[in-house]
């Protein structure tokens, strides 16, 4: 069997990962994309431990992570398409109107 | 070298290129497309662990319908390649650091518990179907009423936001 | 209704003035002068006349020593003091003095100031200090005794300072005030240390305890030493003894009455009440009681030396009564508490006239104190004349008036002592001489002034009448405490007997010498009178008459026969007079010493250094510190997504880090917990 340790060290570089693109990109929508990247790494953390503790209790909440991230993908999308239509660009740093 | 051990290790570098092509992308669908790769290959570990349930709907809420949504939405704001812009002063460099530091203190920490993680347990309890829906509806019945609300919310919101408006 | 209604309500007496104080001050500003003076002197007579009824009710109750507490103000862990009074035999003295007198002197203010403005404010003042007087000499304890203590010193101030748009006016108030506070500063040192011995300062509790503790040897510095000497050092700053007394004749700058009430009668004899009250604790500190008998010498002479040569009238007199507050100390030092007693009684009535007589020729001549400008006035003030006569003959010691019983008392005292009687008696023939020089000065000789600009008019009534109630209290004051040779009964002392027979109840019996003229004088006191003393008492009468004789005489032949011998006298001891007419140059000497370090600590040490480099650089370096850190972190909101996305990244690393590093108890996420 695949040692546990293996899936939570795969969910950390996948995490690692997303903050990277959340912190490096510059298109909203792919900053969006790396959240989700994000959920999909701990997801798999939840599973693995599900797994290891023979407990279903960690699925279950996987299955409650994806449902609210896919109200919040809505929701979300919804404000970029706003965004985009009012500042006609999809570039984060060009929406600084809360700069002091 | 067991099998599960190589079809492990295939699906994992999956994920990974996945998400580095993610980065690597200057395109949005690019890296849309890239995600979904992420998407399948994670639902292909979780039906290596034994969680049907779960990969089958990774695949089809995850992968059929958030990631087709964001498909949609790339292709109604005509998303092209993003400019170069640099204004943000934290992004570069000590962004970097941070993002290292935070890998670092994760790596750390899996480190000093590798100990009690050691072990997978027995492929004996099969994660069935009807063991998650028996636990959602006894167990968790109130959560998921809620989140039955949280939708109807999100729904609502997401139709509200996406109006013309009236001129 | 009890059956002694006052003794019960004693609170009565000094209230009613604080309420006369307070109607006055609050509403009287509008109010013509009429109404003014029902307020004030109303209160302050029917403060006298429960005054008198509390006395009858005190003989009536066989003059049992009577003790109240009305109300508990501070108790604090085992310490109690309250709003107690008391009344005793020398309560009855003090309070009749302070109100009969007071009230006198309320109905001449109401002729001297009636053309002043504040009128309403002086008679304001004047209850106030009518009140915080009576809580002085009516209290049970030393706090509340303290209390009226430090009222009487802020009623001098305001009343000093009546006229504060006159720089020298306001000065002297400060200066009064200030130099009380020095005085103040050993009253509560000698406070705390009787509380810290005897944990109370209730007079009855205090004392009971406190007596039967043996006598501390001449030299010795204990605890009764020291208490003594504090208490006896705000009783210096109160009474104008050296060195704190260079207040009182720069006090003369407050009006008149109040020179008589305050700076003769009442608040300076405070220091000497004081004194007496004590008695039991200074019976045990001998060497305490040699100090203040010796400063009350020196202070009576020096004082008298300093009143030789001034010219303004107020000046002198305010002198005399240094000088006879010395007496009244050295009468208390020696053991002679009850002739202390008697003479700031008979002072009370001479010098309070004196006083108001003096007023009485200032209004005659328009507002002139100087005496060189005076002369001549006899027949053009009678009233005023004969009054201050009466009185000079009291303070002089001519026979018969009440100043020679009361000075003859206190000096016969101090026999045992050569120093003390040689000065005590040259500083009652330098008394006698000034006082002379000033009755001939003001009213005798050639008119030194212009007749057509000043316009001499004797005083109205109300002015007049208390000068001559005090003129015959002045002359006949003195009887009650004549002495069995003079054929009088010495009804005073045996009256004051009980209120300091405690002493002899507790204290080993202060040795008495018979080889000693006093020594003999005491036993015979008790025993009855042998021909040889009776010659000794007369041989010091006569002393002293003698004396005072000299005085007038030297007077009369200076000033009157020749008047151009006193300026060449002045001119052949230039120096002497010189240092005589700028007082000895104390008030400078103190300005060089004392002030001007003072002054400059402040300005350079505690302003330039702690407050400003100090505090408010303290102050003002947080303000701007914080101003700097907030110009700082202001930089954190840049308005930028991105770099919003790197904060919330160092937050989650420092709750990583937090968990990371924190102790065994709690596991890190990822281990399990079996």
């Amino acid at each position: 069997m695949v040692p546990t340790n293996y899936y939570v060290i795969l969910s950390a570089i996948l995490f690692g990962l997303g903050v990277f693109a959340f912190i490096f990109k510059r298109n909203i929508i792919t900053i969006f994309m790396s959240i989700e990247l994000m959920l999909n790494a701990v997801n798999l953390a939840f599973v693995a431990f599900s797994q290891a503790l023979g407990k279903l209790d960690g699925q279950v909440f996987v299955l409650f992570v994806i449902v609210v991230a896919a109200a919040e993908a809505a929701v979300g999308l919804g404000i970029i398409i706003l965004i985009a239509r009012n500042r006609q660009t999809l570039n984060v740093e060009r929406v600084d109107l809360l700069k002091l | 070298m067991t099998a599960s051990l190589v079809v492990f290790f295939v699906l994992a570098a999956l994920a990974v290129i996945g998400a580095v092509s993610l980065i690597l992308q200057k395109h949005p669908i690019h890296s849309a497309l890239s995600l979904i790769v992420v998407m399948v290959a994670l639902a292909g570990l979780y039906l290596l662990m034994g969680a049907e349930f779960v990969a089958a709907v990774q695949i089809i809420v995850y992968g059929g319908a958030i990631m087709v949504l964001f498909v949609f939405v790339i292709m109604l704001l005509n998303a092209g390649v993003e400019e170069h812009t640099s204004i943000s002063k934290m992004a570069g460099a000590p962004g970097l650091l941070l993002v290292v530091a935070l890998a670092g203190f994760v790596a750390a920490t899996i480190a000093r518990s590798a100990e009690s993680v050691q072990t997978a347990s027995q492929s004996g309890v099969m994660s069935s179907t009807k063991d998650i829906s028996n636990m959602i509806f006894k167990d968790f019945v109130y959560p998921f009423e809620l989140t039955s609300f949280l939708i109807l919310v999100a729904i609502l919101g997401a139709t509200v936001l996406a109006q013309r408006e009236k001129n | 209704m009890p059956t002694h209604p006052i003794l019960e309500y004693l609170w009565i007496i000094p209230l009613l003035p604080l309420l006369g104080s307070a109607t006055n001050g609050f509403f009287g500003a509008k109010w013509p002068n009429k109404y003014v003076n029902i307020v004030a002197i109303g209160s302050t007579g029917l403060s006298f006349l429960l005054a008198l009824e509390a006395v009858r009710e005190f003989f009536d109750s066989g003059q049992v020593l009577l003790r109240r507490e009305f109300f508990t103000w501070i108790a604090a862990g085992n310490f109690r003091a309250g709003f107690d009074l008391q009344m005793d035999q020398l309560t009855v003295v003090m309070v009749l003095v302070v109100t009969g007198v007071g009230w006198l002197i309320h109905i001449y203010a109401t002729g001297y100031m009636a053309h002043e403005s504040g009128y309403y404010r002086f008679f304001s003042y004047l209850n106030l200090f009518m009140f915080f007087m009576l809580i002085l000499v009516l209290a049970a304890n030393y706090v509340l005794l303290f209390v009226g203590w430090e009222g009487v010193g802020l009623s001098s101030y305001l009343l000093i300072g009546f006229y504060f748009l006159k720089k020298s006016a306001s000065d002297a108030g400060k200066k009064a005030f200030i130099v009380n506070r020095i005085g103040d500063f050993g009253f509560m040192l000698g406070m705390f240390l009787l509380f810290r011995t005897f944990h109370t300062l209730d007079f009855t509790a205090l004392f009971e305890k406190a007596g039967p503790w043996p006598p501390e040897a001449m030299g010795q510095l204990g605890t009764f030493t020291i208490a003594c000497l504090l208490l006896f050092m705000g009783a210096c700053g109160k009474s104008a003894q050296l060195p704190l007394y260079v207040w009182l004749p720069d006090a003369m700058e407050g009006p008149t009455p109040v020179s008589a009430l305050i700076h003769a009668a009442t608040m300076v004899t405070a220091g000497v009440y004081v004194v007496a009250r004590s008695h039991i604790l200074f019976m045990h500190a001998p060497t305490a009681m040699l100090v203040v008998a010796i400063v009350g010498c020196a202070t009576a002479f020096f004082a008298a030396t300093i009143g030789l040569v001034q010219t303004d009238i107020k000046r002198v007199l305010a002198y005399s009564t240094v000088s006879q507050l010395g007496y009244m100390f050295l009468a208390c030092g020696v053991g002679a508490f009850s002739a202390g007693i008697f003479h700031l009684m008979t002072h009370a009535f001479f010098k309070a006239l004196l006083f108001l007589a003096a007023g009485s020729v200032i209004h005659a001549m328009g507002g002139e104190q100087d005496m060189n400008r005076m002369g001549g006035l006899s027949k053009k003030i009678r009233w005023t004349y004969i009054t201050m006569l009466m009185a000079t003959l009291a303070i002089a010691g001519a026979p018969g008036f009440s100043g020679f019983f009361s000075k003859d008392a206190i000096l016969l005292a101090a026999s045992g002592n050569y120093l003390l009687y040689g000065f005590g008696l040259l500083t009652a023939l330098l008394t006698s001489f000034y006082m002379f020089r000033l009755i001939f000065l003001t009213f005798h000789g050639k008119q030194r002034f212009d007749e057509h600009k000043i316009h001499v008019h004797e005083s109205p009534r109300s002015m007049l009448a208390p000068l001559v109630i005090l003129a015959v209290l002045s002359v006949v004051g003195g009887w009650m405490a004549a002495p069995e040779f003079w054929g009088g009964e010495n009804h005073f002392e045996k009256f004051l007997e009980p209120a300091f027979a405690n002493a002899s109840e507790h204290v080993t019996q202060i040795p008495v010498d018979p080889s000693t003229r006093t020594g003999k004088f005491l036993i015979a006191f008790g025993e009855g009178m042998g021909s040889a003393l009776l010659k000794i008492l007369w041989t010091y009468a006569a002393i002293a008459i003698g004396v005072a004789l000299v005085g007038f005489l030297v007077a009369y032949w200076l000033y009157l026969r020749r008047p151009e011998k006193a300026d060449g006298l002045a001119k052949s001891m230039a120096l002497a007079y010189r240092t005589l007419l700028n007082k000895y140059y104390v008030d400078e000497l103190y300005g060089a010493v004392v002030v001007r370090p003072l002054v400059w600590i402040s300005t350079n040490v505690l302003w330039k250094v702690v407050d400003v480099a100090g505090i408010d650089a303290t102050v003002n370096g947080i303000a701007g510190g914080t101003t700097a850190v907030g110009d700082g972190v202001r930089h954190t909101q840049s308005g930028n997504t991105r770099s919003y996305a790197v904060w919330v990244v160092v937050g989650a690393l420092v709750i990583l880090a937090v968990i990371f590093f924190w102790p065994s108890q709690m596991k890190p996420v990822v281990g399990m917990v079996r």
